[in-house]
């Protein structure tokens, strides 16, 4: 048996969550205030997700970098490969908000999108 | 020149502003005036997500949200210039500066006060020490990353944990450098409880509540800091010393609003906002001169500041329509901050003057655990509402009925009481 302490944070209250386990299956979930509480809790000990903001770097535009994020959330273990990936990326200017700049960050399956338009010089 | 009503600053207060004087006076002339190269204010450097879940359901980053608002002045009577930068204001003129014109004076209407805020620096703060390079505050820190694309420092320790500096930790984390404590005087994070979760605990960054820096090492770069455990009255426990060897020291230690200008125009100030009192129509002591976002009172939600804005500009422009009804003849209410409460935004309500219910924003003097909201009209109970959790960290507001508000005469007083 396997115990996880989690902090929720759908809400201000910010309650203490116990997760018990046995491998991959979830004996209890107990602390949790709310319903939503126990979502959160079940999504985190089984498949964390996050989503990466973060830069690239544009040649010929009004801008060197323009900001970016991960299209969907990503698994969390895969933040590090996913900035290494885009930190060796340069795009070319002009970049639309929106814009995919990288297909599929590695190996996610997710593509990194422009938060920002930058123009050419 | 001449517009009917200028506004002073592009960030998102100053565009949702903008926006909504635009819609009401369709005949009305904006301007908006903007130091910065670009509009969006703060939001540019602001690359995280969490932004807009109230106002369009969906989390976007700083940038984006910026961009939607940017895209709703096409159409619209609305001016702006860059670069300008307002050295001055009256109610009905302006002075700015810029490189084409420059310096030149706008005739106008009305002025709607959008600066925004800026970080506690450290001369504010009274760490003892040496001033060696490498102290910056983290929204400089965060200018240098996202839109310069320079990182500060390799090992980091950050003092404060406000939004900006949680955000931080995560942002410099992830571009390869080791945050190595975040200090916090008080015995609870002012930042959101997400933020503590996302940021530091999900790259094992210590949280260390009740500590701060005693001093800082190092002749021409930050060599280490010292810090140091406080006890209930916030002073620095003997014995509880440790150093840390670190470049980079970020402080994150609070927002204060910019408001040289509004002093210099002899507005008056709330001492417990730092920001001009203002009326239910965001109109400050200053007949004509409005105020909104950052520069009225420190938000944690930008979806905040364009609700308040919209609601500020399309006072400003009923107020250049001569649709307001004049001070003198209306009733003037008070709302009195009662215990627990450090302020609220607005100070007082012409009832005559309101288009919709009236929100009040204010925010608590310290941690109340269930307990209660209480709104009383001339001392007497009009709401009694229980509430798991108030801190100073998140604004709360009460919304009064329009017609409920008719019985009230002298006063409103808002205030927290203990379950
Ligand atoms: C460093 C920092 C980080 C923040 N991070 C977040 C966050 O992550 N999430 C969040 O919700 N909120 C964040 N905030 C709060 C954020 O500021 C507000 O949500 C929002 O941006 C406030 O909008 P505003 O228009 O009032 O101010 P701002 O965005 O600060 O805009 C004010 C504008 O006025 C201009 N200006 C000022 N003085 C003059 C002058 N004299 N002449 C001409 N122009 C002038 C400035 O250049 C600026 O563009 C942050 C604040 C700061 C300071
Ligand atoms: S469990 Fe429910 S009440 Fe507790 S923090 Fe999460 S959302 Fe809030």
């Amino acid at each position: 048996m396997d115990t996880r302490e989690l902090t929720c944070i759908n809400c201000p209250m910010g309650c203490r969550i116990t997760v018990v386990m046995e491998g991959a299956e979830i004996l209890s979930v107990t602390g949790n205030n709310c319903k939503r509480g126990e979502i959160y809790a079940k999504t985190e000990v089984t498949a964390p997700v996050r989503t990466v903001t973060t830069t690239i770097k544009v040649n010929g535009g009004t801008h060197d970098r323009v900001s970016c994020k991960t299209k969907e959330p990503i698994p969390k273990d895969k933040i590090f490969e996913v900035m290494d990936v885009i930190n060796r990326s340069v795009c070319e200017a002009p970049v639309r908000t929106g814009d995919i700049l990288i297909p599929d960050c590695a190996g996610t399956g997710i593509p990194i999108v422009a938060t920002k338009g930058v123009d050419n010089i | 020149m001449r517009a009917d009503i200028v506004i002073v600053g592009g960030g998102p207060a100053g565009l949702a502003a903008a926006i909504a004087a635009a819609k009401e006076a369709p005949e009305l002339s904006i301007l908006i005036l903007e130091r910065d190269n670009e509009l969006g204010g703060i939001l540019n450097q602001c690359i995280h997500n969490g932004f807009g879940l109230h106002t369009f359901k969906e989390e976007l980053t700083g940038p984006e949200y910026a961009e939607r608002f940017e895209q709703q002045l096409v159409g619209h009577n609305i001016r702006y210039l860059l670069d300008t930068m307002v050295l001055n204001v009256a109610s009905n003129q302006v002075t700015a500066v810029n490189s084409n014109d420059g310096v030149f004076t706008v005739d106008c209407g009305a002025v709607i006060l959008c600066m925004g805020c800026r970080e506690r620096p450290r001369g504010a703060l009274n760490i003892p020490g040496l001033r060696p390079a490498g102290v910056f505050t983290a929204g400089t820190a965060q200018r240098l990353v996202n839109i310069e694309g320079y990182i500060p420092g390799k090992e980091v320790v950050i003092l404060g944990s406000g939004d900006i500096g949680l955000i931080m930790a995560r942002r410099l984390t992830l571009e390869g450098a080791k945050v190595k404590a975040v200090c916090e005087l008080m015995p609870y994070s002012g930042g959101l409880k997400r933020n503590i979760v996302q940021c530091l605990d999900d790259f094992d960054i210590p949280l260390l509540l009740s500590h701060t820096v005693i001093d800082i090492k190092g002749k021409e770069r930050v060599s280490s800091v010292v810090i140091a455990e406080v006890d209930g009255s916030l002073k620095p426990i003997p014995g509880t010393e440790q150093e840390i060897k670190c470049d980079t020291l970020l402080l994150s230690c609070g927002l204060i609003p910019e408001n040289e200008l509004s002093r210099a125009a002899d507005i008056k100030i709330d001492p417990a906002t730092n920001g001009p009192i203002v009326n239910e129509s965001f109109e400050t002591s200053v007949q004509g001169i409005f105020a909104c976002g950052n520069v009225l009172h420190v938000h944690d939600l930008v979806d905040y500041v364009s609700e308040e804005s919209s609601r500020a500009g399309k006072s400003a422009a009923r107020f250049v329509k001569k649709n307001e009804i004049e001070t003198a003849e209306t009733k003037n209410i008070r709302i009195q901050k009662g215990s627990g409460v450090r302020y609220t935004v607005p100070c007082t309500v012409r009832i005559a003057n309101l288009e919709d219910d009236l929100i009040i924003r204010f925010r608590s003097t310290g941690v109340f655990k269930d307990s209660y909201i209480d709104v009383q009209f001339d001392g007497e109970q009009k709401i009694h509402r229980r509430k798991q959790i108030i801190t100073p960290g998140e604004m709360e507001q009460v919304i009064l009925k329009r017609e409920e508000l008719e019985q009230c005469i002298d006063e409103i007083t808002v205030s927290i009481t203990e379950g």
